[in-house]
């Protein structure tokens, strides 16, 4: 889709939000009029880049549900989505199936290159066949990250060769994370971030996401994370409750902070709301909902020969 | 152009005891709320779900709105129909608070959604043209601090009470999550009864308001943010995540907010 086309659909959103501070720091409050922020394409100029979505929307092909799920991700300014996991999800997923969820990523990629980037979903527990994907999907095909679910645990020997790949190839890897109940809750094969944090000690420099960044208790999450400057905090995917946003920048930089939706599950609106209503400054939105992404995914753009 | 103003009507003052607040004070409340062309926010009080004289709670809360509620907040009260003489906290808040409403909570106050309790009080707040939400959830369960996690409020049950106070007029607070907002046959059943709605603070899925009319174009769905729980603006931006009709999107600002009122003090 180009960018005068975007623009258009831009222009026909009559909702008006005045977002960044900027806009809304008059002393007087802002009358609720059209005349402001989304009518001057605020959140467009930002061009976001969310790091975490699936293509769950309804469609009778995959580039279909994907061009269902980029009518919707146009409306709040995102711009380019990286994209991993089509359904129909698996806890434990055979290679038989991680690789039918990545083809539908490959047929998506076809029609959508120049608004998504395909992450390959693996599962470490079948190492040589999730190696083999690797080299499918990423090295020798158009992906340029990896996402690992809940198959197998973070911490665990069989992800080390996966990291070592990954470091070569300079593809990013997205680790679900999940902290429920303090952890008595989490599936047999779920990941912590604490577990992230022990395997990226072993992989110093080699930088990981950490999917979640423990879900409802990200408290804990940044925590596990903090000392390990290679891991950045994906945001995506719990309830907007306040005080993540500005733990997360305050404990981790805002430079390791990512803006990740989990759609289409979650709403694109309800975790770029809470970047958006943030006390923190307008640069670091900025970063959060964009640059970081974008500096993280470089190195596996150049790499392809992508110039965003 | 929405020249009626925005209706917030899941706003909360005082803080969870578990999570900060973006709005140090009602004054900051309202400041942010009124930012984003809110002229309308209906407002319980947390420490509803954990304090016992709940009459207290409520005298405060009506004192705060009034004081610093700038005509924006408009204060809802909490009653606990498993307390004893909690009709007289309902008399006080109809008739010494003028409250235009109720905020029940009933998974922290530990009674079923179909208790016999609750359907009277319903009933008596229908008589006096009282309108009443439901919180069904707050924390994500699987959050920690497993002492404050009351159990998610099972909203269908609740279709056959109200269905029997015909005049009763009911909203459900942070009941719109997936299980609830991907059941298009339960959205339907809502929308049936007549006199109940629904809000999206707790509303996910992408373009999930225009999902939800979709699968029930006839349910009352209205504007609620769960703020400063929530961040205001992820309710926000979801008017605009989603295509709606200029009616549509007009209902879920304001209509369905101001009809519910309407018809709850017509009775
Ligand atoms: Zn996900």
């Amino acid at each position: 889709m180009n960018r005068r086309l975007l623009l258009k659909r831009a222009a026909s959103v009559a909702t008006t939000l005045p977002f960044f501070s900027c806009a809304a720091s008059a002393a007087e409050p802002a009358p609720d009029t059209a005349a402001t922020a989304w009518g001057g394409g605020e959140l467009r100029r930002v061009g976001i880049w969310d790091a975490h979505c699936h293509v769950g929307t309804p469609g009778t092909s995959p580039a279909k549900r994907m061009a269902a799920l980029v009518a919707i991700a146009d409306r709040v300014g995102i711009e380019r989505l990286c994209i991993c996991m089509s359904p129909p999800w698996f806890h434990e997923a055979t290679p038989e199936q991680f690789r039918a969820s990545n083809d539908d990523v490959l047929e998506i990629l076809r029609h959508w290159s120049a608004r998504a980037f395909g992450f390959v979903y693996l599962n470490p527990t079948y190492l040589r066949e999730s190696l083999d994907e690797l080299e499918r999907c990423v090295a020798d095909g158009p992906m340029i990250g990896i996402k690992l679910w809940v198959g197998c645990r973070c911490n665990r020997s069989e992800l080390d060769p996966i990291v070592r790949r990954a470091a070569e190839l300079a593809a990013p890897i997205l680790q679900h994370t999940w902290i429920k109940q303090r952890g008595r809750g989490n599936l047999p094969n779920e990941s912590t971030p604490m577990e992230l944090a022990e395997l990226s000690a072993r992989h110093p420099g080699v930088p990981l996401i950490c999917g979640h960044t423990g879900g409802g208790d990200w408290a804990a999450g940044i925590r596990a994370i903090r000392a390990r400057p290679e891991i950045s905090a994906d945001l995506a995917g719990g309830d907007p409750v306040y005080g993540e946003v500005e733990m997360a920048v305050r404990e981790l930089g805002a430079r390791r902070v990512l803006y990740g939706s989990d759609a289409s599950g979650r709403s694109f609106a309800s975790q770029i709301g809470r970047v958006l209503g943030a006390d923190i400054s307008d640069a670091d939105k900025r970063l959060i909902l964009r640059e970081n992404l974008r500096n993280l995914l470089l190195p596996a753009l150049r790499r392809r020969g992508i110039a965003p | 152009m929405h020249d009626d103003g925005l209706i917030d009507t899941n706003v909360w003052l005082s803080a969870w005891p578990t999570r900060g607040s973006w709005a140090a004070t009602p004054r900051a409340l309202v400041a942010k709320l009124r930012r984003h062309g809110v002229v309308s926010a209906w407002t319980g009080s947390f420490d509803a779900a954990l304090h016992t004289d709940i009459a207290g709670v409520n005298a405060r809360l009506a004192e705060a709105c009034a004081r610093d509620g700038e005509g924006v907040l408009v204060p809802f009260g909490t009653v606990n129909p498993a307390l004893p003489d909690w009709e007289e906290d309902l008399r006080r808040c109809h008739e010494v608070h003028r409250m235009a409403g109720l905020r029940l909570l009933p998974g922290h106050h530990g009674y079923q959604i179909d208790d016999p309790r609750l359907a009277r009080l319903v009933e008596f707040a229908a008589q006096r043209g009282l309108p009443i939400q439901i919180v069904c959830s707050l924390e994500d369960p699987r959050s920690p601090s497993p002492g404050l996690i009351a159990p998610s409020v099972p909203a269908a049950p609740f279709i056959d009470v109200i269905k029997k106070i015909p005049r009763a007029r009911a909203m459900l607070l942070n009941a719109a999550a997936r299980p609830v907002a991907g059941n298009a046959a339960l959205l339907r059943r809502f929308a049936d009864a007549g006199n109940l709605a629904l809000e999206i603070a707790t509303l996910e899925g992408v373009a999930g308001i225009a999902a939800l009319l979709e699968s029930a174009p006839t349910l009352p769905i209205a504007f609620g943010s769960c703020a400063p729980f929530f961040y205001f603006e992820s309710a926000l931006l979801k008017l605009q995540e989603s295509p709606l009709t200029p009616q549509q999107l007009d209902a879920v600002r304001h209509g369905c907010a101001r009809g519910l009122l309407a018809a709850a003090s017509a009775r």
